[in-house]
């Protein structure tokens, strides 16, 4: 399905579970860690989401599931260093940056001990120290900042490397085209990585992009690549032969990463714009799930490690709902405060 | 912050006068001397040297990676600010005019003024716009607006404005070595104004108010070019016998409603004047505040002196009339003398 391009991993197969080789250049200890970051998106969403329809949050809940193995395939290619920019579609870009669960799930919850003390909620999650430079509420708002990061560490010369993640809702906007053409006449050590999970809401992305986003990689004189966004093993070697070339200081590459949401736009989700076959079609192919087979079948990992895995991320998940629900409100005394630095 | 005075540094350079375009570069060169991490950013800042000369001759001095040039794209050049920012850089970006600060609006005001809040306080900006405002240029309706109050409006920005050259070269500093996002709106009409700007260090430090002038029977709180109008209108009426307080705010956000409040306090009059579209303008947060904490100071209503509700026109006599020039400032503290509008 991939397209020719000079990072595309090319001549995989949409729904083959076969890892190209890929596999075999991780580490036990990568496989774990892939397996364990997709799984505690999962397990954090769907808890989540039992939690909102409990009356226990408000506000939006935007899903990630389905899309697991794009953050966590371009994230296990990085660096602890280096830098992200997310979308309100962010738990996965957030926990596959290294993310506290708790610390999220207490700011989904409102309280002083989540990540912005309440302040900032699902859609602003942002871990600084971690390279993690914000979840973001305006679509294709994080491009030109991830630029901007990326112009940052060329001028420090710090050697790290930024990915803009966006959906394909921001392709049609004036960010996407000023922070990637700046990015290319820099020549910036970016990695733009489009989501592109069919809908921005209701509107599909072929309705809303007059062409394929990848194709505007050539217009801006950057790589580009189309990759099945539900093949981890894709997404990881797509994004490690870009963030590398990125560190060589070599420029920025715009990937394309195809995938589906299996939940609604938000916990409300008008539920006309899509068939039941098409999301059974998605579903089948599952990126966790076809991970799990590919690992299997290698015979690297085997049931137990998977086991533990499973039963670490329920103590932790168990651990964050509890820690939300014990966490203190905040008071109304911080309304005015950390507005600026004093 | 602390302020080094002017007199403390070099009084033997009292007598120095160089334009406000001068004294800004002198600001952002001092700054990149001192810290490693700042640096500028935004369209013809380099080769061309900026479109109002501010930052000739740096390329030279510091290189293209220090001094960078960019497309035509100020949502970029807004969010290369920020990304900077974020990531361990100071930047300056600079917007070739404010009104094309619309296109960076979200970035703006969306992303740079609101991360810190949004991410719980654990997000520092410490980044820099400078953006040239304001009329009397022919340059017509899209490149001659008086935004500031767009920008004050919104939590999380500081905005500020000089009215000299020393002015400038002080709050400049002072914005560059913040931890947060300050707006600079330098009024192009005085680029080329001349003042005194001694040779050493020092800073004006932000949210502090000037009296330029002091004075008994009435006070016009100003800011920018508008406090030379107000100056020359104080001069003209000193002849009459009538004494003006010009009040120049400097900052818009953070305010020293305390300085004004002290001026009016004292002339019991006050003419709130500024260049901005009369209507929704800044001028009318401070006749508010003014009405707030010293009503009974009052004498007279206080007067709001701003532009006509229009787009700036181009034609010369149509657009020196619709901004408040020196004998409308006369005309109006007449009024609020009498206290009849």
């Amino acid at each position: 399905m991939a397209e020719q391009s000079p990072v595309s991993t090319n001549g995989r197969a949409g729904g083959d579970d076969a890892s190209n080789g890929v596999l075999e250049q991780l580490s036990d200890d990568q496989l774990r860690w892939i397996y364990l970051i997709m799984r505690r998106i999962r397990r954090f969403e769907e808890t989540a989401e039992e939690a909102f329809r409990a009356a226990k949050m408000r506000g939006a809940l935007h899903f990630y599931i389905g899309e697991e193995a794009t953050a966590t395939g371009v994230c296990a290619a990085l660096d602890d260093g280096d830098f992200i920019t997310s979308t309100h579609r962010g738990h996965g870009h957030c926990i596959a940056k290294g993310a506290r669960m708790d610390k999220m799930m207490a700011e989904l919850f409102g309280r002083t001990t989540g990540y912005c003390g309440g302040k900032g909620g699902s859609m602003h999650i942002a871990d600084i120290e971690l390279g993690n430079l914000g979840a973001n509420g305006i679509v294709g708002a994080g491009i030109p900042i991830a630029t901007g990061a990326a112009l940052g560490s060329k001028l420090r010369k710090d050697g790290k490397v930024t990915i803009a993640f966006f959906g394909d809702g921001a392709g049609p906007t004036g960010a996407f085209h000023e922070g990637v053409n700046v990015a290319a006449t820099m020549n910036l050590p970016a990695v733009f990585v489009c989501e592109n999970n069919q809908y921005g809401m209701a509107t599909h992305a072929d309705f809303a992009n007059a062409a394929a986003i990848h194709n505007r990689g050539p217009a801006y004189g950057i790589p580009s690549a189309s990759i099945d966004g539900n093949d981890l093993f894709e997404v990881y070697a797509t994004a490690k032969k870009a963030i590398d070339r990125a560190r060589r200081g070599e420029g920025p590459t715009l990937i394309e990463s195809r995938t589906y949401r299996h939940k609604g736009h938000t916990v409300l989700d008008q539920k006309n714009y899509r068939t039941k076959e098409e999301i059974a079609e998605w579903v089948a192919r599952d990126p966790i799930e076809r991970f799990v087979r590919a690992v299997n079948e290698s015979e690297r990992l085997d049931e137990d490690d998977f086991q533990a895995i499973d039963g670490q991320i329920e103590r932790e998940i168990e651990h964050a709902v509890a820690f939300a629900e014990a966490s203190p409100w905040p008071t109304v005394d911080v309304i005015e405060r950390d507005v600026y630095v004093e | 912050m602390a302020v080094t005075t002017a007199q403390a540094s070099a009084p033997e350079t009292a007598t120095r006068e160089i334009f406000m375009s001068e004294a800004l570069r002198e600001a952002i060169d001092e700054e990149m001397t001192r810290d490693p991490t700042v640096f500028v950013v935004g369209e013809e800042v380099g080769v061309w040297g900026g479109a109002y000369a501010v930052t000739q001759g740096l390329l030279e001095k510091w290189g293209p990676d220090r001094i960078v040039d960019t497309p035509i794209a100020e949502a970029a050049i807004a969010g290369l600010g920020i990304g900077a920012a974020l990531t361990g850089s100071r930047p300056i970006a600079e917007f070739m005019y404010s009104d094309f600060m619309g296109i960076a609006m979200d970035q703006i005001v969306n992303q740079a003024a609101k991360n810190r809040y949004m991410f719980g306080g654990k997000a520092k900006l410490p980044l820099t716009y400078r953006a040239p405002f304001g009329a009397g240029t022919g340059n017509a309706a899209q490149h001659t607006q008086s935004l500031e109050a767009w920008f004050a409006h919104v939590p999380g920005l500081k905005v500020i404005t000089a009215s000299t050259p020393y002015d400038a070269k002080g709050l400049l500093k002072s914005a560059i070595r913040e931890d947060n996002v300050v707006i600079m709106f330098e009024h192009k009409a005085i680029y080329a104004m001349r003042g005194h700007v001694p040779e050493g260090e020092y800073l004006v430090p932000i949210g502090v108010a000037d009296v330029k002038r002091e004075g008994d029977d009435v006070s016009v709180i100003t800011y920018a070019r508008q406090t030379h109008h107000a100056l020359e209108a104080a001069e003209q009426l000193a002849a009459e016998g009538i004494s003006v307080e010009v009040v120049d705010i400097r900052s818009l956000y953070p305010l020293d409603t305390d300085t004004i409040l002290r001026s009016v306090r004292k002339t019991h009059r006050a003419v709130v004047l500024y260049e901005a579209v009369r209507f929704g303008g800044f001028g009318a947060e401070i006749a508010s505040q003014i009405q707030e904490l010293a009503f009974d100071d009052l004498d007279a209503p206080v007067l709001r002196v701003g532009a006509a509700h229009a787009p700036v026109p181009f034609s010369e006599p149509l657009e020196q009339a619709s901004f408040p020039g020196t004998a409308q400032v006369v005309e109006s503290i007449r009024q609020s003398l009498k206290g009849v509008y």
